[in-house]
């Protein structure tokens, strides 16, 4: 007889299917080998401007930090056909100053990790606490970690439990559901996460990849994971969940080969910010000097650009 | 997928239309083509004993690119005479230089060609695409290296031959004439050469009469690589240049790649005359996919198996059998799947699938494709837009196929794909074993017991498990039944090329 975790893992699999590790990095190989140019690439530069999720998650943040992320967000660059990012992430304790700094009615929006973020051990009750300042404070979309924990152990409905009453505290927030992929340790697992956390959320909501506080985040390969998942479950439900890869995608290259991944798997309504998200911070300086290369034919000198994502 | 079966039955009855994904204009790719100089001439010669020289009856023919059906350049013909002067110079190579040197300097030569093959390889990859049609992503990351690496393997064993037959005297066989197909036009020939030079015998080759040029680029490495003169000889032409090589007194052995009907043909011609013979003719690849298997990767594998080189491959998985209970959900990820292949311009970087090799062949694939909507199979299409100029055809797959049906039995060397379902184990390996062909197979399954099974009762020289259509220099390539004989690659590849006493 196989253990409880055992069965659980094996019917969750019957049901949604398994992934094989050596077709799957090879499918997303092929991604890496579309050649963009001219317009596509710039097309895909200022899209991928559009959908970063300015991330600033350390303990030495400060108000003014913040304050100039914010900045930052809403003017990328000189050039003023360069459009604002998607939102600025930030821990919870920042999310008023962020919200100060960004003002009501901004193009940008508010994110906060919540939910004792990274670890997400603490007692539920703190966790609820937490994403219920970050609501009060002004944040508009809420990044939430899964109990890895008990996911590992077999015990799923605690898993979605959690997300439930953390999505039932998001009130009208969009919520994201990070998976911490590196925790889960084989592909199946997150295919397993992904539909456990699509299974409770709303059209609107997101899963994520990583924390970015792991050594492995977001790869071409569980990035495709994840969005055939989305894929499958909204033929399935009619449901639109987005997809927010994190930490790790650093050079605008990377981030136009995801582009390719999501086009050719979740089509033209996922190559949107309201679906689609880069969970980054030095990414943002990549993209744009690509696309000042791309606008005048050569590349601007380094210190046009900071490489330092404290220098915003 | 089975997911929360309530959601979709309510989503069903308050009457919404199905969810569908978008594969449309939102992000254009622009196009990419490929920018090397594949440096071709105008005109081509025949190789023969080390020397570009015209057709003894100054006779040509044209080649063109099948991508946009643009002349690319004039190829001298060979007829009976030319074929003849090229076996001479062979056979003198033979005697006087390339069976007395060592195994170490024949080795030399194979490496120097890998080596500039190497430095090529972007002109190359070029070349092949214009001639052929086939994606410069495939001539760039497959056919040109992998021709490489065949000569870089048996550059390896030329010095080595005693260790790979241990306890017998090996000797070369002698003047070997070959003729190969369209589909790979210089992987081919590497597969043919390597093996045949290492070993220490000296070739006549004859391209295919569409795909010439590559072949004829060739030998301006082998120039380069100051090759003894007449070691190798190649001569461009249709049929009747074929059979002129398959049937010269001098060859000892004969090695053929193409269509089962013309194997035929040299096999009755060959007989009794104490020519050795390597046959590798057409296939129909089953590629099995049981219920257990990783969905996704199966959708993947299958399309790479069928889609690959447009479907112009001898080992193809053009049937695809798959496990009733899974039919439904894999026919639809697949239909999902053709819809996001680009076909267009071979030369263009994000081209998935390119042009079909010629007008006649596209002219065949048209005829099967409407006999499979005659006999009643259900036919699908990639809704997408084709080239005006050019050969060009939807990569396409038919459901509600049987087994009597000639799109299940015949090969179509096309991007066409039969699916029939199976019930059982039994079942999958009848209906997989039920052709004439048997020169490839796939099995698709978590189930390593299942794959070993399978691997043992399928008729087909390669079986692939949980992947398709790899190859490697060291893995030996060929045929069951009416697939031919003899293996080409790895030990077993060189064996066809020594004489063992």
């Amino acid at each position: 007889m196989p253990s409880a975790a055992q069965g659980a893992f094996r019917r969750l699999f019957d049901e949604i299917g398994s992934v094989d590790a050596v077709g799957l990095e090879e499918r997303v190989a092929k991604y890496g080998t579309r050649s963009l140019k001219k317009a596509a690439k710039l097309w895909g530069l200022n899209r991928a401007v559009t959908m970063v999720d300015l991330t600033t998650l350390e303990g030495k943040d400060t108000p003014g930090k913040v304050a100039s992320l914010c900045a930052k967000a809403l003017h990328p660059h000189d050039e003023a056909s360069v459009p604002p990012v998607a939102a600025v992430c930030v821990y919870p304790s920042m999310v008023r100053h962020a919200r100060r700094a960004l003002g009501e009615r901004a193009p940008v929006k508010v994110a906060s990790v919540a939910t004792a973020f990274p670890s997400g051990q603490a007692p539920l009750k703190t966790r609820l606490g937490e994403v219920q300042a970050a609501v009060d404070d002004g944040a508009d979309e809420i990044d939430m970690v899964i109990n890895r924990g008990a996911f590992l152990a077999g015990e799923f409905a605690p898993v979605q439990d959690e997300i439930v009453a953390v999505r039932e505290a998001c009130g009208r927030c969009a919520l994201k559901v990070i998976l911490e992929v590196s925790e889960l340790e084989t592909y199946d697992n997150i295919r397993a996460a992904s539909f456990l956390a699509l299974r409770v959320l709303r059209t609107g909501d997101f899963i994520k990849t990583s924390t970015g506080k792991t050594g492995l985040n977001a790869t071409l390969a569980n990035n495709q994971v994840m969005i055939e998942a989305i894929r499958d479950f909204y033929l399935e439900t009619g449901r639109a969940i987005g997809m927010k890869p994190a930490g790790g995608i650093r050079s605008a290259k990377q981030a136009l080969t995801f582009l390719v991944a999501v086009k050719e798997t979740l089509g033209d309504a996922w190559l949107t910010n309201a679906r689609y998200r880069f969970g980054a911070s030095s990414l943002l300086n990549d993209l744009l000097r690509q696309i000042a290369k791309e606008k005048s034919g050569a590349y601007q000198p380094p210190y046009y650009f900071s490489e330092a994502a404290e220098s915003y | 997928m089975a997911t929360a079966p309530r959601v979709s039955r309510n989503s069903r009855r308050q009457g919404r239309p199905a969810p569908e994904l978008i594969f449309g204009d939102l992000w254009p790719y622009d196009p990419a083509p490929e920018s090397a100089d594949p440096k071709l001439k105008t005109r081509y010669d025949l190789f023969i004993d080390g020397a570009f020289v015209p057709a003894k009856s100054g006779r040509t023919f044209e080649t063109i690119n099948p991508g946009n059906e643009k002349k690319l350049a004039d190829v001298a013909l060979a007829d009976a005479a030319d074929v003849d002067r090229a076996f001479q110079a062979a056979r003198r190579a033979q005697e006087s230089v390339w069976s007395k040197l060592p195994g170490r300097e024949r080795g030399k030569y194979l490496y120097r060609i890998a080596r500039l093959l190497q430095d090529r390889a972007r002109e190359f990859a070029v070349a092949e695409t214009l001639n052929g049609g086939k994606p410069i992503k495939e001539a760039r990351d497959f056919d040109v290296p992998m021709a490489a690496a065949h000569f870089f393997y048996h550059a390896g064993w030329a010095d080595k031959l005693a260790f790979a037959f241990p306890g017998a005297s090996v000797s070369p066989v002698g003047v070997v004439g070959q003729v190969i197909p369209w589909n790979f036009p210089l992987l081919m020939l590497a597969w043919k050469i390597a093996p045949a030079l290492a070993a220490g015998n000296c070739v006549v080759l004859k391209p295919a009469e569409t795909t010439p040029l590559t072949a004829l680029k060739f030998a301006e490495i082998l120039q380069e690589a100051e090759l003894p003169a007449g070691v190798v000889n190649i001569v461009a032409g249709a049929g009747e240049t074929g059979a002129a090589v398959v049937s010269h007194p001098l060859a000892a052995k004969v090695a053929f790649t193409g269509s089962t009907e013309v194997g035929k043909i040299i096999q009755r011609q060959l007989a009794g005359s104490g020519k050795k013979l390597t046959l590798e003719l057409g296939g129909k690849a089953a590629n099995v996919v049981f219920d257990d298997a990783p969905l996704e990767q199966a959708v993947e594998g299958v399309v790479n198996g069928i889609f690959f080189n447009q479907g112009h491959v001898c080992c193809a998985g053009s049937r695809l059998l798959v496990q009733e209970t899974i039919a439904d959900a894999l026919v639809a990820k697949l239909k999902l799947r053709l819809r996001s292949l680009r076909v267009g311009d071979p030369l263009d970087k994000n081209t998935d699938v390119g042009a079909i090799n010629s007008k006649a062949q596209l002219e065949k694939i048209r005829e099967l494709v409407a006999s499979g909507v005659k006999e009643g199979a259900e036919l699908y299409e990639s809704p997408c837009r084709l080239p005006a100029k050019g050969f060009y055809f939807r990569p396409t797959l038919f459901t509600q196929v049987s087994m009597s049906h000639r799109i299940a039995r015949e090969e179509i060397f096309g991007p066409v794909l039969s699916v029939l379902t199976f019930r059982t184990v039994e079942e999958a390996v009848e209906k997989a074993n039920n052709t004439a062909y048997g020169l490839s197979a796939g099995v698709w399954t978590e189930k390593g017991s299942r794959i070993l099974k399978l691997a043992g009762e399928l008729k087909a020289g390669v079986v692939w498990a949980n992947t398709f259509n790899k190859f490697d220099p060291t893995s030996p390539f060929g045929g069951y039944k009416e697939s031919g004989f003899g293996r080409e690659g790895g030990r077993q590849g060189l064996a066809d090329y020594v004489n063992l006493s």
